[in-house]
């Protein structure tokens, strides 16, 4: 036990700079821990963008979006992260409020954002669509439009995600109220007899999912190319809704301590390059915000290509989310 | 700690001051920190207090109640089923499987039970067939109570059955020898251990289900089934509104006081046992009926904690395990585990050590006196941490800390403090029968022959306490094996354990490799079990 402690307390030491390291320029980027993963993108953007700076990227990781938010907040001015990668589009008015972001100076050509990009501030690097996710083997006819699920066969169970603790679970808020408006009450409590449970977060959803549980779940129009991929299998569709799909865009944003490093400016202008878009797909499951080297696998080119992409600006999901979930839970407690 | 002061200086007070002292700086400092934080905002504290706090505080309070009942009774039937067949085929390894699920991840328990009892659940077609209707699973409140007890119910038979084993068999050979049946010994002989021990081990079982998180939003099927503990989190992730978080975690604090309070009132004192037994070893015959339904109801509680755990392990089984095996990750986790566990563990058995010897050096001392405020702290008061969410206490010394030190070298200690603490509850349950009935016997020989100190520890304390002590530390490490509630804000990076991996894993479509890691968790607390158990039974 003894030898194991060392060694597990020298790398430690090492990890975390307590030993001398070579004396390069050092990039530190905040993100999430699924980004940095061995299986996301994180090494290989590392890899690619030390080989362009000649310079040390370092990440740091924590559990998801909302907590890179929070903390970047609450370490404020005295930030050690050059870069936050991981918000999303609910996020970045709150973000912005913050005032410790800088404008990132990069031009949005030659992003590939539904809807286009104007952000001056935040530079997207993948987008996906929510969508209801079904297993062929069990379901026939899969609902065609929110209205079919809203309205469909209360014995054809979904799963999802709660507004409270999840991303994809404010998503589904957030589509059913550009699609129903005012109306959103009661197409939850239609859709409410059909959800069998509501999950803390996608990953418990998407296990009983495949569990067998129920039929379908919310994710992304993107997650059947994991399974085609992967799995080898095409048993999970994703379906394609009539009235068009929530869109979810993830952003970076350059901190106001980053906008005195050149190093910052430099991968923020990376993002966009080929060396971070070529890993984003089959590393995140979602879909390249700019031009990849390569096309991507065909297996993508097979997914549901939404006819129209929904959105909710930013500031207004700051201003009324409190209220909309309030709406949500006063109908799904009934 | 005022009456530590009072107190003649018995270096044994000192032990448990010092311990009660680290957890009030642990718990008092994040409230400092998430206070100060809130102070920009102090009106969110006053918002909490709505009809949606009154609504989950009834649920919160009304779930947990009814976990802990339904985990609670059957424990004492299996307990003392176990208690009165202290040798069968099998007996050790059931003993050690209960402290499995210890260990496991919320999610990947409740997929174990799914796996059985869901819509798609291996029995769904019998239970089908036996309602005339498709089988609509477990979600809803039978969700979370049967998870509850799954969780529950074998780690309260443990506590059981250790309260149990300091029942002198002097006793059982009283009882034998004055006729006693099943009944009788039962009621003169058992049933005042039990009695001694379950107001607490009630009290821990509760504190456990209301602090139930993921098991209560997955399985409770809407959020309808919203505990306090969701409230804080949210209140503390997706919110960041400091003020509110303090506040409903004092709302929870003070529920878990009172209805803790009123169980105490099921509990009654007995008196230790001054002399040593003379007898040496059990002697009671349960009758040819008896041990038919007590073999009845150790099958149940075995299938009942076992098939989940099996049908984890089989889902595990279909993952690439020797492509797992492997991964330097996995490698890499395993060890970060290990010794997170390891130094969680032992600082966990120092705190209940510390503060099993203060207390029941009070409370001789204080004969017929009813407990002082110092002991009352040593005992129950202690305990209350676990209601204290972790994310709590991270939060708050992250804010405490952010300008001062290098955060991310922190969260190692952090995490071995938090889950040394988390622990200390369960550990102190497992150590304190053994301990206070070995120095009720022990104590005025060893003052008669003036041992003292290092030798006292050595010579007296050890022998008797040895196996208990391993016992609590191999559990404590199975509960620190599976936590990951307090890093959230610190960051990842240099504590990626088992189940960080395995969530991690779940996260980004491996489910396969998830099962295998769940298998992998649920084969690592087994052999750390056995090992300690093997460590405590031999030299004996």
């Amino acid at each position: 036990m003894r030898n194991t402690l060392l060694t597990t307390l020298l790398t430690g030491a090492l990890a975390l700079g307590v030993l001398p390291a070579s004396a390069q320029e050092v990039l530190t980027v905040y993100t999430y821990d699924s980004f940095t993963s061995e299986w996301g993108p994180g090494p290989i953007v590392e890899k690619a963008f030390e080989a362009e700076c000649k310079c040390d990227v370092k990440f740091v990781s924590v559990a998801d979006g909302v907590a890179l938010l929070n903390r970047v907040k609450l370490e404020g001015a005295n930030t050690k992260a050059d870069v936050v990668l991981g918000l999303d589009t609910n996020l970045t008015a709150e973000a912005r409020a913050s005032e410790l972001f800088a404008p990132h100076g990069i031009s949005a050509e030659g992003l590939t954002i539904p809807g286009g990009w104007s952000d001056d501030t935040f530079l997207p690097y993948d987008y996906g669509y929510f969508a209801v996710v079904y297993d062929t083997e069990k379901l026939r006819t899969p609902p065609a439009s929110l209205k079919e699920l809203v309205e469909g066969d209360k014995n054809q169970k979904i799963v999802i995600q709660d507004p409270r603790t999840s991303t994809p679970g404010l998503g589904l808020l957030l589509w059913i109220k550009s699609v129903y408006g005012d109306d959103a009450g009661d197409a939850w409590a239609k859709l409410k007899d059909r959800v069998l449970t509501v999950t803390p977060g996608w990953s418990e959803a998407y296990g009983l999912f495949t569990k067998g549980e129920a039929p379908m779940v919310l994710s992304y129009t993107t997650s059947p190319a994991y399974h085609i991929i992967s799995d080898k299998t095409e048993r999970y569709q994703a379906a394609a809704f009539s009235e068009g799909h929530y869109l979810q865009v993830e952003v970076a944003g350059m901190t106001t301590k980053g906008a005195r490093n050149p190093l910052a400016k430099q991968f923020m202008a990376f993002i966009k390059a080929p060396g971070f878009q070529d890993a984003v797909p089959e590393t995140q499951w979602m879909l390249p915000a700019a031009e990849t080297s390569k096309p991507l696998n065909e297996a993508f080119d097979r997914m549901v290509k939404p006819t129209k992409s929904l959105t909710i600006p930013s500031e207004e999901i700051a201003e009324k989310r409190k209220a909309w979930i309030d709406e949500w839970l006063a109908v799904m407690s009934r | 700690m005022k009456a530590a002061r009072r107190t003649p200086a018995d270096p044994r007070f000192l032990g448990g001051a010092l311990a009660l002292g680290l957890l009030t700086v642990l718990i008092g400092g994040a409230f400092v920190g998430l206070i100060a934080e809130g102070a920009r905002n102090p009106g969110a504290a006053w918002a909490a207090f709505d009809s949606y706090l009154l609504r989950i505080i009834r649920f919160t309070l009304m779930q947990a109640l009814l976990s802990t009942a339904l985990s609670i009774l059957p424990a004492l039937l299996v307990a003392r089923a176990l208690s009165r067949h202290p040798t069968f085929p099998g007996r050790h390894l059931i003993l050690q499987l209960f402290a499995v699920p210890l260990a496991l991840p919320a999610i990947v328990a409740a997929l174990g039970l799914l796996a059985l009892l869901g819509r798609a659940g291996f029995l769904a077609p019998p239970l089908g067939a036996l309602t005339g209707e498709p089988w609509p699973g477990i979600y809803g409140l039978s969700g979370i109570l049967i998870a509850h007890v799954f969780f529950n119910l074998p780690m309260a038979t443990r506590l059981f059955l250790e309260a149990l084993e300091t029942v002198p068999t002097d006793q059982h050979r009283l009882g034998v020898q004055l006729g006693f049946k099943a009944w009788n010994s039962f009621r003169f002989i058992e049933w005042p251990a039990l009695r001694k021990a379950l107001p607490s081990i009630a009290g821990l079982v509760f504190m456990l289900c209301v602090t139930s998180f993921t098991l209560v939003l997955t399985l409770g099927g809407g959020p309808r089934a919203t505990t306090l503990e969701v409230a804080i989190y949210q209140a503390l992730r997706f919110d960041f509104d400091p003020s509110r978080a303090v506040a409903l975690t004092l709302v929870q604090l003070a529920l878990t006081v009172i209805i803790l309070a009123l169980l105490s009132r099921l509990g009654a004192d007995a008196a230790g046992e001054a002399n040593l037994s003379v007898a040496p070893r059990r002697f009671d015959f349960p009758s040819p009926r008896e041990s038919i339904a007590n073999g009845a109801i150790l099958l149940a509680a075995v299938l009942f904690v076992v098939s989940p755990l099996a049908a984890t392990g089989i889902a595990g089984l279909s993952a690439d395990l020797q492509r797992l095996a492997s991964e330097g990750s996995v490698h890499s986790a395993t060890l970060t585990s290990l010794w997170l566990a390891f130094s969680a563990a032992a600082f966990s058995i120092l705190l209940s050590f510390a503060l099993v010897r203060t207390r029941h050096a009070l409370q001789t001392q204080r004969r017929d006196a009813p407990p002082s405020l110092f002991e009352r702290l040593t005992d129950r008061g202690a305990g209350y941490v676990l209601v204290v969410p972790p994310i709590v206490i991270g939060a708050g010394w992250f804010i405490l800390l952010r300008t001062v030190a290098d955060l991310f070298a922190l969260a190692p200690i952090m995490v071995i403090t938090v889950n040394g603490v988390m622990a200390m509850p369960f550990a102190l349950r497992l150590i304190r029968p053994a301990h206070d009935a070995a120095a009720t016997r022990h104590d005025r020989l060893c003052a008669s022959l003036g041992i003292t100190g290092w030798n006292r520890l050595r010579l007296i304390d050890w022998p008797s306490l040895r196996r208990p002590l391993l016992a609590a530390f191999a559990f404590a490490m199975a509960l620190s094996l599976g936590d990951l509630g307090v890093i959230a804000l610190f960051g990842s990076d240099a504590v990626k354990t088992l189940p960080y991996l395995l969530l991690e894993r779940m996260g980004s479509y491996r489910t396969a490799d998830a099962a295998g890691l769940g298998l992998f968790l649920a084969l690592l607390t087994l052999a750390l079990m056995l090992l300690s158990d093997r460590l405590g039974r031999s030299r004996q």
